[in-house]
């Protein structure tokens, strides 16, 4: 039997644009180029390997954004996942995590899973909460926050890994179907090859939206949202600071600053 | 008042300095209920109640430590429904941590609760609490509230000063019965991080880091030796990480641990918008890099452009003869 694992991608607004908030108070997407969050190139990779090591397997990558997420399945695609599912709706707009993680798990139902792969963050909302809110919803155990990963013994098998915390480093272990996600400390993800990209152009992608997913307008979006944004005030620029060239003196001047301000 | 559930971060009892800033916050929407789990437990209470707690909530077993994060989550629903059966709840906080966010993730689904993370700010406000987030990379500041259930929230270390305010404290056992998901994720080891003699990088006041610019593990003792001589905690950037350099536990930005201290020193760092979406929060900046035209020296309050093996060295040493 094949190894069926789902990776939850996110498309995410370039960390190194001019990122900010729409008058809606919801992501602006439109001023800024989107992308595959980086951290779930880590997830997509993990997949990869896993799926190596497995007789038979098989990874669908999986978006809930606009109809430009297609872009980050695509390049999910051209590393080496086999098929894609785009979730795509007009109701879906300003969606919070809880209601993310109502859509991503439905579908999850839906496509079939043994095993879950996600990002240890997004780069736009870093919350850091939707595996976890996978693990609930699925009912299934949560493996996260990995920073080594392997499956044993297929589809009924089970899932080992390495989580570092703070305060110590756990071996886990749990039997599948579960929700992993992985940290950027899993190992570097491979860039697409040429071949890679031209073969993902011919990988199949389907597109749900909330009806076949039977999820009704109300429970997400904007409206549907179970936190509110008040208010998004850009941060005042930080005044321009004292720098000085160092001619030899430099670690006392800045011993001098220091003093000033009563840090010595 | 209005009971607001306290989730306690603590080491066998150790209760750890942002759940006293928790209690802090808690109070300016009302009366904290403190829930401490695990080994250790009952010793939080004397430190919890000098910090506000009305009452603390107890429970040990062995599953808190042999099985990941759901038994916390149903201990935390035990103690939710104890006290929201009790009268009004007004949220739920818990420290911003990796497992600590998951905890309220999961408790937020159980609850029917919308959750906010990572807020760096609480107030109360005429439809319940008020919580301040900083956004990409904190170049925004938004506010935000929980607009169904009983708000789940978890906080950032460092968001509040903490403040002593003797309270009863009264320690009650807590009724819990694990779930059937709570043996899920076994712990089939654990490694305790080495304890370097240092604070803690999210706790403390002065942060050290050092990046690719220090280039060499041999080389980090130059920047040890700054943050001993200010009693600070020593960060470094994921370049200095992924060579092998210092470990990851100390990495600060997106993917490390973020840290907001009084003063943060960055040493041979560019300052790459992950690295600032770690350190852009603190209240001082201080950069030291040889590039005039570093990304870091946008943010700093005072910048030395120089070589770190020159400046850092003479700043240690001047700091040492002052404090003499
Ligand atoms: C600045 C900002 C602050 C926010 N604050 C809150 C808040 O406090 N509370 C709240 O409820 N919502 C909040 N949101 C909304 C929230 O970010 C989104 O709903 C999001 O889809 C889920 O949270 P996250 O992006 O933080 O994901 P994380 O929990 O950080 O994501 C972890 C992993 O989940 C998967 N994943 C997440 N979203 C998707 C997706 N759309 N499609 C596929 N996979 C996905 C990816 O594998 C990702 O690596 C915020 C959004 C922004 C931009
Ligand atoms: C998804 C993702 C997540 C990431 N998360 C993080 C994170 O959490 N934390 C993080 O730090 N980065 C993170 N990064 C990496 C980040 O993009 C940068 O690559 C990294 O911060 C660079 O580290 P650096 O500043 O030490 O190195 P560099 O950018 O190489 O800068 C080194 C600096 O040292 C200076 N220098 C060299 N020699 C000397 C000398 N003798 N004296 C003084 N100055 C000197 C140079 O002028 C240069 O400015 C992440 C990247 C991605 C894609």
């Amino acid at each position: 039997m094949s190894l069926r694992i789902v990776v939850t991608v996110k498309y995410v607004p370039d960390a190194t644009g001019d990122r900010h908030f729409a008058e809606d108070l919801t992501v602006d997407r439109d001023d800024v180029d989107g992308l595959l969050s980086e951290l779930d190139e880590y997830a997509v990779e993990q997949a990869l390997q896993i799926a190596d090591e497995a007789d038979d397997a098989e990874i669908t990558v999986l978006t809930v954004g606009p109809e430009d997420a297609k872009d980050a399945l695509r390049k999910a695609l051209s590393m080496g996942a086999h098929k894609a599912i785009h979730v795509e709706d007009d109701d879906l707009h300003g969606t919070d995590a809880i209601g993310t993680s109502l859509v991503l798990a439905k579908a999850i139902e839906k496509a079939g899973y043994d095993l879950v792969i996600s990002g240890m963050a997004s780069t736009d909302g870093t919350a850091g909460i939707v595996p976890a809110l996978l693990a609930e919803r699925l009912g299934v155990p949560q493996v996260t926050l990995l920073s080594e990963v392997s499956v044993e013994g297929g589809p009924t098998g089970t899932v080992k890994g390495r989580r570092d915390g703070d305060t110590a480093s756990e071996q886990l272990e749990a039997s599948l179907p579960a929700v992993v996600s992985v940290t950027d400390q899993s190992g570097e993800a491979r860039y697409p090859s040429f071949k890679g990209i031209m073969a993902a152009k011919k990988k199949p992608v389907e597109s749900w939206d909330l009806e076949d997913l039977e999820i009704e307008a109300d429970e997400v979006g904007l409206e549907g949202s179970w936190t509110k944004v008040d208010t998004a005030a850009e941060r005042p620029a930080r005044t321009a600071g004292t720098i000085v060239k160092d001619e030899g003196e430099g670690g006392k001047q800045l011993a001098e600053f220091l003093a000033g301000q009563k840090f010595i | 008042m209005a009971e607001v559930l306290v989730y306690v971060d603590h080491v066998d009892g150790a209760v750890r300095k942002p759940t006293l800033e928790l209690l802090t916050l808690a109070r300016r929407i009302g009366e904290p209920v403190a829930v401490a789990l695990g080994s250790g437990a009952e010793n939080t209470a004397a430190v919890l109640a000098e910090h506000g707690a009305v009452k603390v909530l107890t429970h040990d077993a062995a599953e808190y430590a042999d099985y990941l994060v759901v038994p916390k989550v149903d201990a935390l629903q035990a103690a939710y429904e104890a006290v929201s059966a009790g009268g009004s709840l007004a949220a739920v906080l818990v420290p911003s941590s990796a497992e600590g966010k998951e905890i309220a993730a999961r408790l937020a689904i159980r609850i029917g609760s919308g959750i906010i993370t990572d807020a760096v700010d609480l107030e109360a406000g005429d439809e319940g609490p008020v919580a301040t987030q900083s956004a990409f990379a904190a170049s925004f500041t938004t506010k935000s509230r929980v607009s169904k259930g009983t708000p789940v929230i978890t906080v950032k270390p460092n968001s509040a000063a903490v403040q002593a305010a003797p309270a009863a404290g009264a320690v009650e056992a807590l009724a819990v019965s694990f779930s059937e998901k709570a043996t899920g994720t076994k712990v089939t080891a654990r490694t305790p991080r080495e304890a370097t003699g240092r604070p803690e990088l999210t706790e403390a006041a002065i942060v050290v880091s050092g990046g690719r610019g220090v280039n060499g593990a041999e080389n980090f003792s130059v920047i040890e030796n700054l943050a001993d001589s200010l009693g600070a905690a020593v960060g470094a950037s994921r370049a200095a990480v992924d060579a092998g350099w210092y470990p990851h536990s100390n990495q600060v930005g997106q993917t490390g641990k973020s840290v907001s201290p009084q003063l943060y020193i960055a040493s041979g760092i560019s300052g790459a918008i992950q690295h600032r979406a770690g350190m852009q929060t603190s209240k001082t900046i201080v950069a030291i890099n040889k590039d005039a035209e570093a990304p870091i020296f946008d943010l700093v309050d005072y910048g030395v452009v120089g070589d770190l093996f020159e400046v850092v060295p003479q700043l240690t040493d001047e700091i040492k003869s002052r404090k003499g």
